[in-house]
């Protein structure tokens, strides 16, 4: 496993078990990113990447372990406290709200940081979103829809984003244009933690992959390293 | 296992024929009736996943129709009993082919809305005696002469075996295929119509057997007591009936009859206190759903299971 | 056009009036207990005793404190309101991963002990509470009572500023976002479960609010909610809980439809709501603006 710790990093997870009642899904999972950096977490379906995501935000049944975010301690804290540290979670249904319209559901995340991108930017950066600012939120097209989870969580001033498969079941083209969008809020200095099951997208965009199975995470291929590694890759993600 | 069951039951049939000898047989016949009122409620809620907050509906007026043919038509008790049953199977129909169109809270809100509906027409209608109710019900020999029922100690072997054939009827209904096909529907009801049952059908008819049962101890309550009131089809014994299967244990056989004893004797005990009766029923109400949700007889058997296996 | 029914015409408006003004209480009601079961998945049982005591805090205000009516329109929502706020941090907070039934009981159990308590305490005859404005107009088809005039303008301005809270501001926002996928929202930095105890708060209150206009048009009693709250359920019936104009104007609508039937067939007055839910449950059983799930 190459060695591309930082010496400070913004999120560090040690140890990381969840459970959803009966059932263990993450069996100490292990990972760190530094600021600004974009990383991805890949795997076949049901390693438990999106349960990873979910246990950083606190919204699983029960976890232990360590998540620090900018050296503070998460676990054991209620998620609107979590969030309120800076992390903001665009989670892979979207979770668009049908009783409130595009700029209602825009306008939802309370900021928790100064610093946040302002609304004006978020529609320059969207401008389908402005057009259809008050249409029912549930109404969009799928990408639009998209594009609205991420729009909201960059008003907040939130530092770290995750983002679970923005792409997933998207045209080529609006993937593209996704893709552009999650380079363009790197070089903003956001830090991003990405799960995708669309590996080709990734390696577009990241820093670095964690690769996830069984509910651990067993490698880490810095980008650079990904020409050389296609055969593991495939292994591990069964492609 | 099975031997041990026969002996219970052996034991409690026992029980239940000197029963007279050691209680009030006023107080035991009217136990009963509630009891066979909650075995009808639970076997709806325990069994088929409805709960009805209207029950009172169908116990009051089979009180009211038992009354009516006896005293004002003047007709034999066993028509009466026959109305009574009859009368809340029909009313069961008409409530319970609407009530189905809901599911869960609704459900429960939909009865209730029925309940209060029927009593206000009982408020009203002539035949119901208004505030008044149906007075000094006469209790007519059964079976055309041959058994005088004036006498409360035989009056209550009567009312046991009305109750033992209304509990036995229950009993047989959930062991039956058609009970296997109601818990389906109650556990998931998507699987069991997808399975090519109708479940609005089953929903339907266990609606109206529960309604017929409920309106045969109205009946026989009306019969032991010679009266029927507004009370009974009130909100307030709607809710009775839901907290004597709640005490004694939803979707147990036996909890709701140990409940309706319950909850009869301490009404009857304490009475004294007036409206204190219902702050403790309330409170009982309350410390159930937080604290004992599986009721007496659930909890203990939980606690029997645990002693065995430890 | 009316003279085919031979009604007198002041008659038919009196009663019309009186339905508006329970056709106020019903919308009042109904409101609150949809946001309750939106946010809490609880359906209110309590409401009913809630709204008593309402009427009740206005009247012990009064004659205790000597607090006028118009300080009692603030304080005694206020008060019943604080009451909500704790029976769902010590109760029903701990209910809500269970069935909706055990909400339902939960809170059924509550209103017989509050109501049997009133009950025991003051007995179930009335107290008459004075009306705080005199006199009335003549309208010359009708005379209207000052005060009865003043409860169904305040009780449309309450129903339509709890629209506007509700469907317009960001608070209402989170109450709708929070409705529909509270682990979201609490994933967005808001503290759902202080929105859900805010909200029943808010809930309550309004039915508190509704007992203190009743007050001087009702007499003040142990049990003048009991009958009312399940009524007010079959008017949730019938409007489904899904929106908010929705329990409006079905609140008002049927205390009108109630009015009008007291003057054309007076003994069906009470039952007409029911019939009107069986109706409903027939032609769209989700309710007139319910939404099938």
């Amino acid at each position: 496993m190459a060695d591309a710790t930082t010496k400070d990093p913004l999120l560090k997870v040690e140890e990381l078990q969840a459970w959803y009642g009966e059932s263990h899904i993450l069996h100490g999972v292990g990972f760190e990113i530094g600021r600004g950096e974009l990383v991805t977490l890949l795997g076949r379906n049901g390693v438990g990447k999106t349960t990873t995501l979910r246990s950083i935000m606190g919204i699983v049944g029960k976890r232990s372990g360590s998540v620090r975010f900018e050296g503070q301690e998460t676990v054991g804290r209620p998620s609107n406290i979590i969030a309120r540290l800076g992390i903001a979670y665009c989670p892979e249904e979207r979770g668009i709200f049908s009783s409130l319209n595009v700029e209602e559901n825009l306008m939802l995340p309370p900021a928790v940081k100064p610093g946040g991108m302002s609304v004006e930017e978020i529609y320059t950066l969207f401008p389908n979103l402005k057009e259809r600012r008050r249409s029912q939120g549930t109404k969009l097209s799928g990408g639009e829809q998209q594009m609205l989870a991420i729009g909201r969580i960059l008003r907040t001033g939130a530092n770290l984003l995750m983002l679970d498969e923005p792409t997933e079941g998207l045209a080529p083209v609006i993937v593209q244009r996704i893709g552009e969008i999650i380079r363009q809020l790197k070089q903003r200095g956001f830090t991003i933690l990405l799960v995708e099951q669309n590996f080709h997208f990734a390696a577009t965009v990241a820093d670095r992959h964690y690769v996830m199975e069984d509910g651990r995470v067993v490698d880490m291929i810095v980008a650079a390293d990904v020409e050389k590694n296609v055969g593991k890759l495939q292994a591990y993600l069964g492609v | 296992m099975t031997s041990q069951r026969t002996l219970i039951a052996a034991l409690l049939i026992v029980l239940a024929l000197v029963a007279p000898l050691v209680a009030y047989p006023v107080f035991l016949m009217t136990a009963l009736c509630f009891a066979l009122f909650a075995c009808a409620f639970n076997l709806l809620l325990g069994y088929a996943g409805l709960m009805s907050f209207g029950h009172a509906m169908f116990f009051g007026m089979g009180g009211y129709f038992f009354g009516y043919v006896v005293k004002t038509m003047g007709l034999a008790p066993e028509i009466g009993l026959l109305a009574g049953v009859g009368g809340a199977a029909l009313l069961g129909l008409v409530t319970g082919a609407l009530a189905i169109r809901r599911q869960g809270i609704y459900f429960a809100m939909i009865t209730l809305a029925f309940a209060q509906m029927v009593y206000f027409i009982c408020v009203q209608a002539p035949f119901t005696g208004g505030e008044d109710g149906l007075q000094g019900i006469p209790r007519r020999a059964l079976l055309g002469g041959l058994l005088p029922i004036d006498s409360d100690r035989t009056l209550y072997y009567v009312v046991l075996v009305l109750f033992l054939f209304g509990f036995g009827l229950i009993y047989r209904v959930i062991h039956s295929p058609f009970g296997q096909v109601l818990k389906a529907i109650r556990d998931n009801e998507q699987r069991a119509v997808s399975l090519g049952y109708e479940a609005d059908r089953y929903k339907l008819l266990a609606f109206v057997l529960s309604a017929s049962l409920a309106g045969l101890a109205g009946s026989m309550k009306a019969l032991v007591l010679q009266f029927a009131t507004l009370t009974d089809v009130s909100a307030g014994v709607s809710g009775e009936v839901v907290l004597m299967a709640l005490v004694g244990g939803l979707g147990t056989i036996f909890g709701p009859v140990i409940g309706a004893f319950i909850i009869v004797a301490m009404q009857n005990y304490l009475a004294f206190t007036g409206e204190f009766v219902l702050v403790i029923q309330g409170a009982i109400f309350v410390v159930i759903v937080m604290a004992f949700r599986k009721g007496l007889l659930g909890e203990f058997s939980d606690w029997w299971k645990r002693r065995r296996a430890g | 056009m009316l003279d085919i029914f031979s009604i007198p015409l002041p008659a038919l408006f009196g009663q019309l009036l009186l339905g508006l003004i329970n056709g106020a209480f019903y919308a009042m009601l109904s409101l609150g207990l949809a946001v309750i079961f939106g946010m809490l998945n609880v359906i209110n049982f309590t409401h009913g005793a809630q709204y008593m005591l309402g009427a009740f805090a206005a009247w012990l205000l009064l004659t205790n404190l000597s607090i006028p009516f118009w300080a009692s329109l603030v304080l005694a929502p206020l008060i019943v309101g604080l009451f909500g706020v704790l029976i769902e941090r010590l109760l029903l907070k701990r209910i809500y991963h269970l069935d909706h039934l055990y909400g339902f009981l939960l809170t059924f159990g509550l209103s017989l002990v509050i109501e049997g308590l009133f009950q025991w305490k003051w007995g179930s005859s009335g107290a008459p509470y004075p009306s705080p404005i005199a006199g009335g107009y003549n309208l010359g088809f009708m005379f209207l009572p000052a005060y009865r005039g003043f409860v169904v303008l305040a009780a449309l301005v309450v129903c339509l500023a709890t629209w506007y809270g509700i469907e317009r501001t960001r608070l209402g926002a989170y109450l709708r976002a929070a409705t529909e996928n509270p682990t979201l929202v609490q994933a967005f930095g808001i503290n759902v479960p202080r929105l859900i105890t805010l909200t029943y708060g808010l809930g309550v209150g309004l039915a508190a609010l509704a007992g203190v206009l009743a007050a001087p048009i009702q007499q003040v009693s142990a049990l003048m909610g009991t009958n009312l709250v399940l009524v007010v359920f079959a008017v949730v019936v019938i409007g489904g809980m899904g929106s908010i104009m929705g329990s409006i104007v079905t609140g008002f609508g049927l205390g009108l439809i109630e009015g009008f039937t007291k003057v054309v067939y007076p003994p069906a007055s009470n039952t007409v709501i029911f019939v009107v839910m069986a109706i409903v449950l027939l032609v769209k059983p989700a309710g007139l603006f319910g939404q099938t799930k």
